[in-house]
Parts: structure tokens; C-alpha cells; sequence
């Protein structure tokens, strides 16, 4: 599907979602709310096709968190961009490791290196740290005295 | 000017005094100098690379270097037959007690080249972190510094011939430690 179609089927099956241009892929914003059965139709539309996640990350905006999925479609060979905006004080979003297994793991990351909470994660620990690591590292207001100068 | 020439020159030479005589001749020298010659030009480096400078040190050893000129022919696998470890990467606080354990598993006399910025002290991107170990001398002795991002083969070419002279200059470190502390 070419970047106008995906994008066009897209506003149907979200109408609140919001577009971000200038991109080299369909960027799109959608509510934590919305979220879990935006990428389930993702996922699940015919046409559309979402069947590898390739990146999912998160940032820290200092004022807000943004979850970032990259999906591709291997059926179609398009691709796109979902992010989520989420609460800095509150992070919590769906899991989509029930429809994209190898969020598995990358959920685990994000939740280790920047205190994500994904809600119905099978197996939520932390990942790459020690189990009584105390803080997220990657958050942008991370402290360290011992290991990291302030800059 | 051929490039072999100052290498070459450097070459150790036999630690002795050669004394022509009639149908043959002598060399003297002491059992100490010997061994230390002997060890310095048969040193088995451990393979244990954790970043980029190992790519240079896998060029160091490969056909267009080839440090087995020099004695660093054989490279182990397992520490227990190494005698030499060439720290070549970061260094992360998960893996500074794997090397802690390598360097134990070692049998002594153990020399350690500690290669590139991060090995010395932690590294110009990485230093500012809460996972990297800021020199690898806050985890095992170290003999030799090369610095560079990454350093070139002939700059690691450098460091061992340096740590060729530094065996052969004098005692091992166990040797010094026992000196200082006979009861050991």
C-alpha cells in the first residue's frame, strides 16, 4: 500500500488519530486508550497486514514519555510508525507481545531502562540490570553520583 | 625505507655474551635472562575481545600483520593456557567479574595490554555512564597501555614488542611481590 492509501485506511480505522508529517514513513500519534485495539486491527485488517514489529522503543521528552513502534507488513512491504504519548509520572500502555511476540523482550528492555509499565505483560522483570537495580537509567533526569559526571 | 628495518632492529637478541673459541665457542649468561628471553618470544594471548579494537587486534593477527613474527602465535581460547590477555574493548561492570575471572584462571606470569581508550579509562563515548568500568585497571594489573579509538595494528604491534622488552628488562610481578614479602 503506498504512504496515501496506508494513510487513508488508517484514518478510517482511527478517526482521532493524529498524523505527523515530514517523515520518511506514516508517522502516526494515538491515546494509550485507544491503543491495544488500534494495533490489533493493525495487526488483523486485511490489506494493512502488520506483521513484524521491528523497533519499539521508548523516549523521554523531560515533560512526557513516547512509546515508538515501528511495524512492517512482509505480506505488502509497507511500513509504519505508531507512538503513544504517555503520563511521565504514570507510564503504563498495553503489552502487544500477544500480537507481536518479540515485544516480549523488548517490553522487558524498555521497562528496565526507563520504568515502563506494560499491563499484561507475561513477564515483566528487568532485563538487562540486576534484579535490585534501584532506578531507570536511560530516563533523562537519571542520577548516578558514583559512575557519572553532571553535566 | 624498508618498514621491517626498524622492526627488526628492535628484535631481541639473545641476553648473553658469545665468546669465540678454537673449533667452536661459549655464551654466558644468567638462567634468569634466559627464561625471560624464552618467555617473551613465546607468549599465547588469550581471545577476549569486547568491542571494536578487537577487530584491529583480529587484523594484528591475521596474514597482513601477522604478529606471530614476534611470538604471539598461539591464541587460547581457554586462560588456563594463555599467559597473556589483551583487553581490547569497554569493559561494562557485568562483564568486569568474567574478566576478574579469566585473569585469575591464568597461570602466572599473566601480562595484561590494556588496548584503547576504553580499556584505559573507560572510553570517549562511554565514560559518562552508569554501566561501563572506567579503566580496566580498577579490575585486573595492567602492563602495557595503548591508547587510540582504535589503535592501529602497528600501534598494538608496539605495545607487545614493549611488553617483550618489559619481560625480559627484569623480574615478573609475582617475583617482586615475593622479594618485598618472603613469607608469601
Amino acid at each position: 500500500m503506498t504512504y496515501e492509501a496506508l494513510k487513508i485506511t488508517i484514518t478510517e480505522l482511527a478517526p482521532s488519530a493524529l498524523f505527523e508529517e515530514g517523515g520518511e514513513w506514516l508517522n502516526i500519534f494515538i491515546s494509550p486508550d485507544a491503543f491495544p485495539a488500534f494495533v490489533q486491527q493493525l495487526r488483523s485488517t486485511e490489506g494493512l497486514d502488520f506483521d513484524s514489529l521491528f523497533c519499539l522503543t521508548c523516549v523521554d521528552w523531560k515533560t512526557h514519555f513516547t512509546m515508538v513502534y515501528h511495524l512492517s507488513s512482509t505480506i505488502h512491504f509497507h511500513n509504519m510508525v505508531v507512538k503513544v504519548k504517555l503520563d511521565r509520572n504514570k507510564p503504563e500502555i498495553e503489552t502487544v507481545s500477544a500480537i507481536w511476540r518479540t515485544a516480549e523482550f523488548h517490553e522487558r528492555e524498555v521497562y528496565d531502562l526507563f520504568g515502563v509499565e506494560f499491563l499484561h505483560h507475561p513477564d515483566l522483570r528487568r532485563l538487562l540490570l540486576t534484579d535490585d537495580w534501584v532506578g531507570y537509567p536511560l530516563r533523562k533526569d537519571y542520577e548516578d553520583p558514583i559512575n557519572m559526571i553532571k553535566l | 625505507m624498508d618498514v621491517m628495518e626498524p622492526i627488526q632492529s628492535n628484535q631481541p637478541q639473545f641476553p648473553g655474551d658469545v665468546y669465540e673459541a678454537p673449533g667452536g665457542g661459549f655464551m654466558t649468561s644468567t638462567l634468569q635472562d634466559v627464561i625471560n628471553w624464552a618467555r617473551s618470544n613465546s607468549l599465547w594471548p588469550l581471545t577476549f575481545g569486547t568491542s571494536c579494537c578487537a577487530i584491529e587486534l583480529m587484523s594484528t593477527a591475521s596474514a597482513k600483520y601477522d604478529y606471530s613474527r614476534f611470538g604471539f602465535e598461539v591464541v587460547r581460547a581457554t586462560p588456563r593456557q594463555a599467559d597473556l590477555i589483551i583487553v581490547s574493548g569497554t569493559i561494562v561492570n557485568k562483564m568486569a567479574p568474567v574478566l576478574k575471572r579469566l585473569y585469575d584462571q591464568m597461570p602466572d606470569p599473566k601480562y595484561v595490554i590494556a588496548m584503547g581508550a576504553c580499556a584505559i579509562s573507560g572510553g570517549p563515548f562511554f565514560y559518562n555512564t552508569y554501566s561501563v568500568v572506567k579503566g580496566v585497571d580498577h579490575v585486573i594489573p595492567v602492563d602495557v597501555y595503548i591508547p587510540g579509538c582504535p589503535p592501529r595494528p602497528e600501534a598494538l604491534m608496539h605495545s607487545l614488542i614493549t611488553l617483550q622488552e618489559k619481560i625480559m628488562s627484569g623480574m615478573t610481578r609475582d617475583q617482586i611481590r615475593r622479594q618485598h614479602n618472603p613469607d608469601l
